[in-house]
């Protein structure tokens, strides 16, 4: 018995040790994190099958991502992320080897390397004026030895050569004020045609010397209606436009210098028109499509400049290129929608009637409708053509399409996320598990045998392998089901398209996604996007028979005022439960802390006549909300203005129509500041659910101190109006960063602090009693982050026993806003090598670990940094007393531990967010950081000390009991026969 | 002037150097601005208050008499302002309540900066008495508003504050103004009562009807600058608080520890039984020495395994 007691005690003394993983093993990759990469909305596509090993196709997103994608398999071979403000206008290929990008406005033309995507060269090209941007490769031109690409950009015309992109020539062509259309090589002559409009009434066409760039002919005429807009370049010496009225489509003859119009009305097609006639940017030979009354009519020009009607089709068809045949034939491509699925049909340029092509492919309603369409031809084996479409739908989705079926599919919408929250799974019972994904014991026994196997060090690699396959794919965490832990989740993200899906954190499979109707084209909402998620329902109480849902919020249009969208959806199906709208406009979403009987939780929504309105719309919301009424505030921000002001409710609005729920507001007060010193640059605010665990800190010598914790509190930056611009715009003496702790319900400046030579981009974060925020010194030439910490002094006195055993504290009394604060602050700045795009900070449940600071560096890496190294009190020597509270020596820049990026060897390409959920386990906190790319992962920032690892290895422990049981009852019984022959000699 | 301004400027910098040495004795390092603490440190010593450099002036003024300040240390420069406080009770217009007066300084660097703020306060009139009696029964907030901008009143728009009527009797109406400066831009205007204001606010009507006024003018501060450090010391850059990435002992060798833990048991639990043996009878002690290592020899196995 006593020693199975030790034994005992032995296995305890094992379970309380921990295993420390401050940062992850090299075995670990992929084990609590994952990585997915995306590359955005696809809006050009180049293919490059002919005569390459590796069929590829070249893409250029809205995430200003150019990739090179594997056409069998639609994995990325390479892609660059190019940076926010340089957008890709054109891609090609040039010599069947280089990727030409022609980017930010038209001023840089790169090249990248067909197989590897290293950039060859990159020249920029000069220009004053804005213009459209062509570029133009020509295949068998060369000037001297050099093949040649043509540019017009910035209303010039450039040829490049495309070895090393030396600018060859350049000819300034639209001095008046012009804008080229159209760039037209006929090919083996020595003449490029430049085609253009000036002033949308004046046809231009310019004849220049491709050699020289000289300008041989020039000639115009005036066609005095003007047109509507651009012109479509129907064949070498065709084009036909609208005329400003949007009634009457003009063809324009143009050969060698003469022009002639030929005006037809659009009435006169023979088809019954009525409403202004819109032309579709198509690049179809011969023909072109205009979009009347909501359908797509196909129009065909005959040589002579005559029209023709070609067909009518619904008003959500997608239109490809014209593509050429070889012999001189030209096909294109056109997807229909059908009920959840779509139609290709792919046609010849000059048979109408005739199909290639026809298949019908299923395709989930989820996708919405295809926007754009690529097409591509190969050599089928019987000689004749086959052809493949790739496909961007409305959710942003790729797909390959061949014979008739979906050869693979991208789920692109997730590189342009836009909100995230989180909600927990289903609890496990009978019926509700997803996943079947229990194994029995013989093979629990096998899996724990081979880890047993790996700590001994006798695997053999191919066990070692298991070992990690294992690991890799351990089904107990993709269960759909909610974990003792709290580490399976689902992360809920809103895309740029509108719609919605639930990853599971486990292994960052879709679980389900839903397309909102509500946030999609609609008559009476024409740009509609999606704003923010909010936590609608988060049932702990009714666990079982509520699920948890979360309110969409978006708005029509760009502007402010423009009606919003509301919907709501449930997390555990992806099913909308209700929806409303278009209804009043939206400005602001306030979760207030307030629940009802089936936790649905309040919302006040802000409109720009600066109503606000309680949602839900129930009798019981409306009177817990009456209740609340006084101690309801909130505070607006006039980035422009420089005004900050404070809001209360009011009363109930007089409205025509009587609703109950809709609340005037009123001023409480406001802040100004001078527009002349101070511009508004960042906010940063407490996130409202926070765990703060302890109110006081106590230092080393024995004294307390108490954080100043409250959730109204509001960080602001300023900078001087002339260091609003790039970093070296203006020198250290004209520019400041003021920063502010600022009350929100009294609008009380608690904290205002003047860093003079520095300035933004500032990146601020506010947790507990701290904030800290990351700018740039002039002075120093470096980056910096600093500190506040503020203290609440009020409540020193408490530290007096006789008056906490008498009651007489005021710690358990209600705080309130109005009582004037005696705060302290405490600041410190120090230097910090990297350029921040995100900074956050991680939360746990309760709110005992310390904190990590999680920085989104410069070069798309999430970087943790201990809040320890941004103490306020740190000193050069601190006493024995001050390094056992665990305060650092200062130092005057923060040290980057490589070991501490949490996103190890990988990039979060174009990091936008980073946002963070506390487990259950109080030690572990979960991290999603998001951008083009995606990444999960589970941190501990102060190691597990609550819990064993995964790779606990359960069965030796089992074995070496059973093992020492054995062993005792042996040496029992030996001892007992020994005792007994001692007996009997 | 010049040597006046010169001699006082002197005496300006002795008191900044007393000053800043009792604000930095734990903390040698700091390199505190000489510039904007400047003013601060001067109407500090002006107003014979505590060294802390937020609190410019503080007058207590009862409504009919404003108290006089005698001491004078302003250049040439100086120019009287005024400009008035004005309250709203609940959702009410706006009507006058009283002035601030100040005296405008010229710094010779170009900036302005108000000093000695006085506040005179208009007596409340009957109807007066009877909105705040009123807003103090509904729990409503008064409010009150300064322009912006002290030059060219109302600035660009006023600035406002407000406050739970409750808060503020005590014996009278007290109140309490911080006014955050920036030149001559009013910032922000904090206003509430003095002291605490417990929740949930208790109904209390003042004995008097008179207000009590404390006003502090207050201008930002400089933050800390980045601690520069020589070589010697940026040497010892945290790299020694950091702990190495290594497994600790535990994790690495429990295995090997828990067989070699219970081996010593075992070891010690024979021993213990072999001394109550050795009590019993002295022979035998041959054989019983025989399976202790017998057993010994077990664990041994154990561990190889």
């Amino acid at each position: 018995m006593n020693i199975v007691f030790r034994v005992f005690l032995l296995l305890l003394t094992i379970f309380s040790s921990s295993y420390p993983t401050l940062c992850i093993y090299e075995d670990q990759v992929g084990h609590m994190d994952w990585h997915q990469q995306y590359i955005g909305k696809v809006k050009h596509a180049v293919f490059h099958t002919q005569k390459a090993a590796r069929k590829r196709v070249v893409v250029s997103t809205e995430e200003n991502v150019v990739a090179s994608l594997d056409l069998r398999r639609g994995e990325i071979f390479w892609r660059h992320v190019l940076g926010p403000n340089d957008v890709i206008d054109a891609i090609d290929i040039a010599l069947g080897k280089y990727v030409i990008t022609l980017s930010s406005g038209g001023t840089i033309l790169r090249a990248w390397n067909l197989p590897d995507g290293q950039m060859i060269w990159e020249s920029t090209l000069s220009g004053s004026t804005p213009s459209k941007l062509l570029l133009s490769i020509p295949t068998n031109l060369k000037i001297g030895k050099d093949d040649v690409i043509f540019v017009y950009s910035s209303g010039c015309l450039n040829a490049v050569a495309s070895i090393d992109g030396e600018v060859i020539w350049k000819n300034e062509l639209t001095s008046e004020g012009g804008d080229v259309q159209q760039l037209i090589y006929p090919e083996g002559t020595d003449i490029i045609y430049a085609i253009g409009l000036v002033g949308l009434a004046q046809f231009d066409a310019y004849q220049i010397n491709v050699k020289t760039g000289e300008l041989l002919k020039h000639s115009s005429m005036v066609f005095p209606p003007g047109f509507s807009g651009d012109l479509l370049f129907i064949t070498s010496n065709i084009a036909v436009g609208l005329d400003s009225t949007g009634s009457i489509l003009v063809a324009v003859h143009f050969q060698d210098g003469a022009i002639s119009f030929h005006q037809t009305r659009v009435s006169e097609l023979g088809w019954d028109f009525s409403g202004p006639a819109v032309m579709l940017p198509t690049k179809l030979t011969g023909m072109f499509a205009l979009e009347i009354n909501k359908s797509i009519v196909f129009i065909k020009v005959t040589n002579e400049g005559k029209l023709e009607v070609l067909d009518t089709l619904g008003h959500s068809t997608a239109v490809s290129e014209s593509l050429y045949l070889s012999e001189g034939q030209q096909a294109f491509g056109l997807v229909q929608q059908g009920d959840g699925k779509i139609i290709l049909t792919m046609k010849l340029g000059n048979d109408w009637t005739n199909n290639l092509l026809q298949e019908t492919i299923q395709m989930d309603y989820q996708r919405g409708i295809a926007q754009k369409v690529f097409i591509n031809t190969y050599v089928r084996t019987d000689r004749s053509y086959g052809f493949r479409a790739l496909i961007v739908m409305e959710d942003h989705s790729l797909f390959l399409l061949q014979q008739g079926e979906i050869v693979w599919s991208r789920e692109d919408g997730l590189a342009s996320i836009t909100d995230v929250m989180v909600s927990e799974l289903p609890v496990e019972k009978d019926g509700v598990s997803v996943a079947k994904v229990e194994h029995n014991l013989f093979e629990w026994l096998k899996g724990h045998l081979l880890k047993l196997k790996g700590t001994l060090m006798i695997a053999t690699p191919d066990d070692v392998a298991a070992i990690q396959k294992m690991r890799l794919q351990s089904s107990e965490k993709s269960k759909m089901t909610r974990d003792h832990n709290g580490f399976r989740k689902l992360l809920i993200v809103l895309t740029r398209a509108g719609k919605l899906l639930a990853l599971h954190t486990g292994d960052g499979r879709i679980v389900w996604s839903l397309l909102l109707d509500s946030l999609r084209k609609s008559e009476t909402c024409q740009n509609p996007r999606g704003l923010s998620l909010h936590q609608w329902q988060d049932p702990h109480h009714h666990v079982l028979d509520e699920n948890p849902s979360v309110l969409v919020v978006g708005r029509c249009d760009y502007s402010t005022d423009s009606p919003g969208v509301l919907s709501i959806v449930d997390t555990y199906t992806g099913q909308e439960r209700n929806h409303m709208g278009p209804t009043h406009s939206i400005t602001r979403v306030i979760p207030l802390p307030f629940t009802d009987s089936v936790e649905q939780r309040l919302h006040l929504l802000l409109d720009v006549n600066r109503q606000a309105r309680l949602y839900p719309r129930s009798n019981e919301a409306l009177d817990i909300f009456q209740r609340e009424l006084g101690n309801i505030y909130w505070y607006s921000a006039d980035v422009d203005e420089g005004i900050l002001k404070g809001h209360a409710v009011q009363n109930n609005c007089i409205l025509e129509i009587a609703d109950s729920y809709c609340f005037n507001t009123r001023d409480l007060w406001s802040i100004v500041l001078p527009s002349e010193s101070e511009k508004i640059i960042a906010t940063a605010t407490r996130n409202s659910i926070e765990a703060v665990h302890t109110q006081a800190k106590v230092t080393s010598d024995q004294e307390v101190m108490y954080k100043y914790i409250s959730k109204n509190l509001l960080f602001l930056a300023t900078v001087a109006p002339k260091a609003v611009g790039p970093i070296g715009s203006v020198t250290p003496e004209e520019s400041w960063l003021v920063v502010y702790v600022i009350d929100t319900v009294t609008g009380r400046i608690l904290h205002r602090m003047t860093h003079h030579g520095s300035q933004g981009p500032v990146r601020a974060v506010f947790s507990e009693n701290w904030v800290v925020y990351h700018y740039f010194n002039l002075k120093a030439h470096r980056y910096e982050m600093s500190v506040i910490e503020i203290y609440d002094q009020s409540r020193l006195e408490n530290k007096d026993i006789l008056k906490l055993l008498l009651g007489k504290h005021n710690l358990s009394s209600p705080i309130t806003a109005y009582s004037r604060p005696e705060v302290i602050t405490k600041s410190q700045s120090y230097f910090f090598t990297h350029s921040l795009k995100t900074l956050a900070v991680t939360s746990t449940a309760k709110g005992i670990t310390s904190k990590q600071l999680l920085l989104g560096t410069i070069g798309d890496q999430v970087l943790a940094l201990d809040k320890r190294f941004l103490d306020p009190r740190r000193t050069i020597n601190p006493t024995q007393a001050e390094k056992e509270e665990g305060i650092i020596p200062l130092t005057d820049s923060l040290p980057i531990i490589p070991q501490s990026y949490v996103t190890h060897a990988l990039k979060v390409e174009g990091l936008r967010g980073i946002t963070t959920v506390p487990a259950k386990l109080e030690s572990t906190t979960l991290v999603f950081a998001y951008g083009v790319d995606l990444f999960f992962i589970r941190l501990a920032p102060s190691r597990t000390y609550d819990s064993l690892t995964e790779d606990f290895s359960y069965a030796l422990l089992l074995i070496t009991i059973v093992v020492l049981v054995i062993a005792i009852f042996v040496t029992w019984v030996w001892s007992e026969k020994k005792e007994l022959q001692e007996k009997w000699r | 002037m010049s040597t006046r301004y010169s001699s006082s400027l002197k005496f300006l910098f002795l008191s900044i150097l007393v000053v800043n040495f009792s604000l930095s004795v734990s903390k040698s390092f700091a390199f505190q601005s000489d510039e904007l603490l400047a003013d601060d440190e001067e109407f500090g010593i002006e107003g014979g208050r505590s060294a802390d450099p937020a609190v410019l002036t503080r007058t207590i003024s009862s409504p009919p008499a404003i108290r006089k300040r005698s001491s004078d240390l302003g250049s040439d420069t100086d120019s009287k302002i005024q400009f008035s406080l004005e309250h709203a009770f609940g959702d009410s217009d706006f009507s006058s309540a009283g002035t601030f007066s100040a005296r405008l300084k010229t710094w010779s660097h170009g900036g302005q900066t108000l000093t000695k703020l006085r506040f005179s306060r208009n007596g409340l009139s009957e109807t007066e008495k009877e909105n705040l009696k009123k807003l103090l029964e509904g729990d409503d907030f008064y409010r009150i508003r300064v322009p912006s901008n002290v030059f060219t009143p109302p600035g660009r728009e006023y600035i406002v504050s407000s406050v739970k009527a409750r808060c503020l009797p005590r014996d009278g109406l007290d109140e309490h103004f911080m006014i955050h400066m920036e030149g001559v831009n009013i910032l922000a205007i904090n206003y509430g009562s003095p002291g605490s204001c417990p929740y949930p606010r208790q109904l209390k009507i003042p004995a008097k009807w008179s207000f009590k006024s404390h006003t502090v003018l207050k201008n930002g501060e400089q933050a800390p600058r980045t601690p520069v450090f020589t070589e010697e010391v940026v040497g010892e850059n945290g790299e020694g608080e950091v702990p190495p990435p290594e497994r600790p002992f535990w994790a690495k060798y429990w295995m090997y520890l828990i067989p070699l833990g219970l081996i010593v048991m075992n070891a010690i639990t024979q021993a213990m039984n072999m001394a109550e043996e050795q009590g019993n009878g002295q022979p035998g002690t041959q054989t019983q020495q025989a399976v202790a290592g017998a057993q010994r020899g077990q664990p041994t196995a154990v561990r190889r395994r």
